[in-house]
């Protein structure tokens, strides 16, 4: 009788531990949000988006051109690592073989796990180091190489979903096997693919470490793609490091921003799974 | 009886033609004439046909005739191949890995398995509903059209006309007409099962397979498919699995017995159910074993 | 009835074919060109990657001939004369790794725990989603909270009272200046736990209901069937997700650069500076005046590489062991 009761309260304390666990867990997310929120907030204002940096030293400024080079940089990653991603999904969901598409998916799963910094290297062995100078083309190499792993594996998984018997109805209707996977199986598969690659975007638009040496960065804007490049990150990581109290500010408006637009694109993302039509 | 006129060649542009008795014909070889006895040549023909998967036998020495505008129905206990004959009839088999065949198979006399068949024309003319409805994640609209569109007929009022008429084949018009864009999955089993009947129409086939096409369905479903087949045996040539034996006995003109892979017996429904030939297809229809 | 005609119909298209017989045949061009796509796309990821580890041996050539195994247990890293050792970054990239896991462990797989078993099931998806969205949280955010929250925060009141306590241990030793090893970890702490948590969830709620019930019948309590059951079914899976999170933090820049100090020096205590491998690359890289310097790091990018590698794939063992127990199972 009491060894039940020592039992059953055992049970209770540590389940109670991992409630408190969890509330420190929920509760970190909520402070970081809040005193982000708060502190970013308060210092985001029309200059932050449309002013130049301020010289060095003075006060003032903004970072409209890191909001359009991030841009810039994105759009690059974008291009590169989604085709790669799409199409190597769909040769893994929609034709067969054993050994190279398991080769396929243990290199790919290897370069995912490269840390960005190693990837951000590659890139300037690539390109910085041919053409002598830093640019949006190293940056967007860098990022759109680090998409392709994301973009491949979620691809690859939602078209898996796809039910086998859409297949069958349209080969039977006389569809040609590539007819088959972009009219009846993509398209089934789109919500999910998109979700995946507007989440494989929010994570690349938060990497710092491979533009460092890239992309690097510019207190001026940089007409086309061959400059080097100012993105948000990137002026988050100098400001917060740097003298100033002003840098400082523009940091936490800058981390706002950031995060306010990574936290959109997961959001969407995931509704866009989860909602049903019907 | 009408006879569809060939298409010349300086006609063919890619669109439906509509012929003088106002069926949309795609392709344009003439239905085979059936005669008064019911009987002409064979519009599929099967000689000493086998398929195999791997070393596994799927269906083994089938010598076998289908007449035009006759719905013919395979019966047999599952795992005997009729869905493995009936398949192999549009090529499906050949996504089965390790799937080939020997003998002969024709269709309209051209042996399907021929290494030179163009297969996506091939599964036009022959068409197929499966066991489960299975429409595309599309509007109705979209689904019907998809055949024609994938023919490359581009124009709205041409794709109007053949979903409509398809639609109206397929007895499923009355109950869509007012929005064809509404989402193919939002229509009832029954009513999925006509949409992928009158999707398969849509590409103009001959001939119209059909894999135990009201097994996943209710009975008041399954009576508006099989009426429906009643009257697409008109225009169309059917073959229907079925595991159903008074359906076989219903809808059916000719019925074939399958067992454990070979054609045990073949002939006119009511002599396979009133009179059978072979003592293992009596024992069958009378339910002594299945 | 034109016998000829029929032939003809399903046959190849022969040349001045109608046109529908064409289009089928451009239909089935796209076939083998789709393929060739596909497998074109799928194929270029293993030249990247190949690529990827060819330059980093190519660049790391020269240090590597200059410094050979010695590069690995050198603690010199003095650019100034060109000598160059590793030994402090991969003292601190693991140390700061392993303070990090040693809390988050626990921590993630605790919430986990909750998560799976007790939280009703429309409570913890949501909570699992807002545990996702932790794990979005870039890096250089985490660091931008390091640098001005976190590190006051550590040097106010925790740190104080970790050496009031226990201030004579020799890993709590020494004046905390804020920026330190521990920083780092903390830090890591809180960007890795949601993978841990996000990971180790999935794993609890694909043990078999049936195992449950049968500890359960068997008049169990709910944490003696998680002790006993449940967890035991799901360890590989935790394992494999607590070496992926190893691998992560091993390659985390911008947040442990922020608050490490970066310090190349190896010390016993976990409240002096410290630095890491992807750290110094961070901060070194841009003002890397000669090709010996670029070199080295280069080739501490190779070490981080061949790390995280073999981490990975310790991971990936533990995931093909779970899933063949499964298989075998049925």
């Amino acid at each position: 009788m009491f060894r039940l009761m020592r039992r059953r309260m055992t049970s209770a304390v540590m389940f109670a531990m991992t409630g408190i666990c969890t509330v420190v867990v929920i509760g970190a997310l909520f402070f970081i949000l809040g005193y982000l929120f708060w502190k970013g907030g308060r210092y985001v204002n029309w200059d932050f988006f449309t002013k130049l940096p301020a010289p060095v030293g003075e006060a003032g400024g903004g970072m409209a051109n890191a909001i359009i080079g991030s841009a810039k940089l994105l759009l690059l990653a974008t291009l590169i690592g989604m085709p790669i991603g799409f199409l190597g999904g769909v040769y893994l969901a929609e034709y067969g073989g054993k050994t190279f598409p398991f080769m396929v998916r243990y290199v790919t799963d290897l370069l995912n796990g490269v840390p960005s910094i190693v990837i951000g290297i590659f890139a300037y062995t690539v390109v910085v180091l041919k053409v002598r100078h830093f640019s949006a083309w190293a940056g967007g190499f860098a990022l759109g190489i680090m998409m392709i792993p994301i973009a491949l594996r979620s691809t690859e998984e939602f078209l898996r979903q796809v039910p086998n018997g859409l297949r069958e109805a349209a080969l039977a209707l006389g569809a040609a096997r590539w007819q088959m996977i972009l009219t009846v199986v993509v398209p089934a598969a789109l919500r999910g693919i998109v979700a995946g690659m507007m989440l494989d975007v929010a994570r690349v638009a938060g990497e710092t470490a491979p533009l460092l040496f890239t992309s690097f960065g510019n207190r001026f804007w940089s007409e086309g793609f061959d400059k080097p490049t100012a993105s948000l990150p990137v002026m988050i990581f100098n400001y917060a490091i740097g003298p100033y109290e002003d840098w400082h500010r523009q940091a936490w408006a800058a981390g706002f921003v950031l995060l306010a637009m990574v936290f959109m694109f997961n959001v969407t993302a995931r509704l866009l799974v989860s909602w049903r039509r019907h | 009886m009408p006879i569809n006129v060939p298409i010349p060649d300086e006609q063919a542009d890619g669109q439906a033609d509509m012929l003088a008795d106002g069926r949309v014909d795609l392709a344009g070889a003439p239905l085979p004439v059936q005669a008064a006895d019911g009987h002409g040549p064979a519009i599929v023909c099967s000689r000493s046909f086998c398929l195999y998967y791997g070393s596994r036998v799927g269906v083994k020495d089938i010598d076998m005739e289908i007449y035009p505008r006759s719905v013919t129905s395979i019966i047999g206990p599952s795992g005997c191949g009729k869905s493995t004959f009936l398949r192999s009839i549009n090529r499906m088999n050949d996504l089965v890995p390790g799937a080939r065949a020997s003998g002969v198979l024709e269709v309209n006399g051209q042996d399907v398995y021929d290494k030179r068949i163009n297969l996506v024309n091939l599964r036009q003319q022959v068409g197929m509903v499966f066991q489960r409805p299975n429409p595309f994640p599309k509007s109705i609209f979209d689904n019907v059209a998809y055949g024609p569109r994938i023919q490359g007929i581009r124009r709205a009022a041409r794709l109007e006309e053949v979903v409509e008429r398809c639609l109206i084949q397929a007895a499923l018009w009355g109950e869509v007409k007012d929005d064809l864009r509404k989402s193919a999955l939002s229509l009832s089993g029954g009513q999925q099962q006509r949409l992928c009947i009158a999707r398969a129409l849509a590409t103009g086939p001959k001939v119209l397979l059909m894999d135990e096409p009201c097994s996943a369905l209710d009975p008041v479903a399954t009576a508006r498919i099989e009426e429906l087949i009643a009257a697409l045996k008109n225009d169309y040539t059917m073959v229907i699995v079925t595991h159903n034996m008074q359906q076989a006995a219903r809808v059916s003109d000719r019925t074939a017995f399958f067992c454990l892979g070979e054609l045990i017996e073949v002939g006119l429904t009511r002599d396979i159910f009133t009179a059978p030939k072979k003592r293992q297809t009596e024992d069958y229809v009378t339910g002594r074993f299945g | 009835m034109i016998p000829g005609e029929m032939h003809s119909e399903l046959g190849n298209p022969e040349p001045g074919a109608p046109l529908q017989a064409r289009l089928s045949g451009l239909a089935r061009l796209g076939d083998p060109l789709f393929y060739g796509l596909t497998l074109a796309a799928a194929a270029s990821i293993m030249v990247v990657t190949g690529w990827l580890v060819y330059q980093l041996f190519a660049h790391s050539a020269q240090a590597r001939h200059e410094f050979g195994w010695k590069f690995l247990i050198s603690q010199d890293w003095d650019p100034v004369a060109g000598q160059f050792g590793a030994l402090p970054f991969i003292f601190g990239t693991i140390v700061t790794s392993a303070v990090a896991i040693l809390i988050a462990g626990p921590l993630g797989v605790g919430t986990a725990i909750f998560l799976a078993e007790l939280a009703p099931r429309r409570l913890s998806s949501l909570l699992a989603f807002l545990v996702d969205l932790l794990a979005a949280v870039p890096s250089v955010i985490y660091g931008l909270l390091g640098i001005f929250l976190l590190v006051p925060l550590l040097s106010g009141t925790v740190v104080p009272a970790i050496q009031s306590v226990a201030g004579s241990l020799p890993i709590f030793s020494g004046k905390f200046y804020g920026v330190s090893v521990f920083s780092a970890g903390v830090v890591l702490v809180i960007m890795v736990v949601p993978f841990i948590v996000s990971i180790s969830r999935e794993v609890l709620l694909s043990v078999p209901v049936e195992q449950r019930e049968a500890s359960f019948a068997l008049g169990s309590t709910h944490w003696e069937t998680v002790w006993n059951v449940v967890l035991p079914n799901a360890r590989r899976g935790i394992y494999a997700s607590i070496f992926l999170t190893l691998a992560r933090a091993l390659g985390e820049t911008m947040a442990v650069t922020m608050v490490i100090g970066n310090t190349p020096r190896i010390s016993k205590s976990l409240f002096a500076p410290g630095y890491t491998i992807s750290a110094v690359i961070a901060n070194e890289f841009t003002e890397a005046t000669d090709n010996l310097y670029l070199s080295a790091l280069i080739e501490l990018a190779l070490v981080l590489f061949a790390i995280t590698f073999v981490i990975n794939g310790l991971a990936r063992l533990a995931i093909l062991a779970t899933t063949q127990r499964h298989e075998t199972h049925v």
